[in-house]
């Protein structure tokens, strides 16, 4: 285990989210999105929004940090960061670039984001339009397999045959998200619960995934605030310190056309090792989970590499029961997620991840004090992280 | 003539401008699946890349194989998400293992009836597309089950 750590040296101290929106149906340009979730970050914090000195995002986010600041009045820009690759993947990463930016004093307030229009800029969920294709993709898109949900559902077809899981598992971490998006008011699913039924007579998009089991296409944006734990202590709100970042893959995991050293698999293995290591503590200290679904069997596998049960459980672990913040043992994507609430990345589960730490999430788990997140499984690099109170320092 | 398993219109496959993968879909063209195996060290490697991931020799091989593997993993497609796709209905992706080259994985339509019990494990052989009359002429690599 390495001596340097980023444990409790940084805390989030201010979140920020637009209004929701169906895909296409923003109001507002990318751009403004971007700026809106920032300000309302600032404020959340207590910060002047001109005091943000750093920005670092994923996912090869359009909004140059470049543009914000002098959009936002920065008065001076000193971190300015994008984690390369890995999609949704990135948003514990691009967190945990932004604390060490601030552990090791080259910026001071870092704000974590992401903005998306897709109505802007075109969707995720359809394939591109061209006479021609090359590289790893022409070894793909001509069988039809072009789009996330159709190359992630053969890893999840091998779990779940490597270990006997049944669909009814997946059901159930759709059941929690919209279980949950009842009680937030933000969530685009509040008001639109789902059940067993609706489920299973939803139509396939490709198996093993129902309309159910994948993430919604959003227009929206999120942010995060960090900085000092020093300097978190003297803002507004209980710090949502960062105990723990972790990012990247195992070996080969990205060899392409599926040649994965580990093909059924959410590429966790690695990471979550990394990630308890500089925690200081495991899967059976966490209070509240958020685990990135762009599909649900990334979320099942998600679980089982971060060690909160064994894949041979996963049957019987996964239940509504269990997985809903009213009384469940692992009550998980509590503000509904990429699923119920919006698919803002996964940028929405980290700030759900702060407000469990804060008490003032709409399913509030009481009396949580770690609190985690894994972003976007499946890809490479993918990245988790953990959030803990000042108990847990 | 129309024998494609997919509908027409889909992006034709080509090799990069740095060319990696020209001599794979030149030899789907002629009939002959060619895979990457390293000069020095034998091992086979699938998707291309310009050095051996095993002792990180250039010298790497354009092999040509014998189209035989299992079933590695599979998905039924029914959500179109190109418009050539439209009025498709459900097709058959299945992802091939070769244990006689490696272990190495391909990936490819299953061809038969799409909506066929897809067994993991079930051994499979490959079938040469051509798309002889497609605007930018090509090959595609396809699977059929072996035992029928």
């Amino acid at each position: 285990m390495s001596t340097e750590t980023l444990r409790g040296k940084t805390a989030v101290v201010g979140i920020g989210e637009t209004a929701y929106y169906k895909h296409g149906q923003s109001p507002d340009a990318e751009f403004l999105l971007a700026l809106k979730a920032i300000q309302t970050a600032a404020e959340d914090a207590g910060i002047d929004v001109r005091e943000i000195d750093g920005f670092a995002s994923y996912s090869d986010d359009r909004n140059d940090p470049s543009r914000l600041a002098a959009a936002l009045g920065t008065k001076e820009l000193r971190f300015s960061n994008m984690q390369w690759g890995g999609g949704g993947g990135g948003g514990s990463a691009a967190l945990g670039n932004a604390a060490a930016a601030v552990s090791a004093g080259l910026a001071k307030t870092v704000v974590v984001f992401r903005s998306l229009a897709q109505g802007q800029f075109g969707r995720f969920g359809q394939g591109v339009v061209q006479p021609t294709i090359s590289g790893e993709y022409a070894m793909s898109f001509p069988y039809g397999m072009m789009t996330a949900a159709q190359i992630f559902a053969p890893k999840v077809v091998r779990f779940m045959y490597e270990h006997g899981i049944r669909q009814e598992a997946l059901r159930s971490i759709a059941l929690a998200s919209y279980h949950h998006a009842q009680n937030n008011p933000r969530a685009l699913m509040n008001g639109r619960p789902l059940t067993e039924e609706k489920y299973d007579n939803s139509r396939w998009i490709a198996e093993p995934f129902h309309l159910y089991d994948c993430c919604m296409e959003n227009d929206g944006a999120a942010a995060a605030i960090i900085v000092s734990a020093d300097r978190a202590k003297d803002l507004r709100h209980s710090p949502a310190y960062l105990l723990a970042a972790a990012g990247g893959s195992g070996y080969r995991t990205a060899a392409t056309v599926m040649n994965g050293a580990s093909f059924a698999s959410s590429h966790f293995t690695s990471v979550a090792r990394n990630l308890w290591d500089m925690a200081k503590l495991g899967p059976q200290e966490v209070d509240v989970l958020q685990s990135y679904e762009n599909f649900t069997g990334g979320v099942l596998m998600s679980l089982v590499e971060h060690g909160f049960f064994k894949a041979s459980e996963a049957n019987e672990v996964l239940t509504l029961e269990n997985l809903r913040a009213d009384g469940g043992s692992l009550p998980l994507n509590t503000s509904g997620g990429n699923l119920a609430e919006c698919y803002m990345h996964g940028l929405e589960l980290i700030t759900e991840a702060v407000r469990q730490i804060r008490g003032d999430s709409p399913n509030q788990i009481q009396g949580a004090e770690v609190s985690f997140v894994a972003s976007g499984p499946m890809v490479s690099p993918v990245s988790s992280s953990v959030f803990g109170s000042e108990a847990t320092l | 003539m129309s024998t494609s398993y997919l509908n027409p219109g889909l992006p034709a496959p080509t090799w990069e401008a740095d060319g990696l993968s020209r001599p794979y879909w030149e030899g789907l063209q002629n009939d002959e699946l060619k895979v990457q195996q390293c000069h020095v060290c034998q091992t086979w490697q699938w998707g291309p890349e310009w050095i051996c991931h095993k002792c990180l020799s250039e010298n790497v091989d354009w092999v040509p194989i014998e189209g035989r593997g299992l079933i590695y993993s599979w998905t039924r497609v029914w959500h179109p998400t190109h418009p050539a796709l439209k009025n498709q209905g459900a097709y058959l992706a299945v992802l091939v293992e070769l244990p006689d080259f490696g272990g190495i994985r391909m990936l490819g339509n299953l061809l038969g009836d799409p909506l066929q019990v897809v067994t993991i494990g079930a051994p499979v052989t490959a079938v040469f597309e051509h798309h002889s009359d497609a605007e930018i002429p090509h090959t595609l690599l396809q699977w059929e089950l072996a035992d029928r």
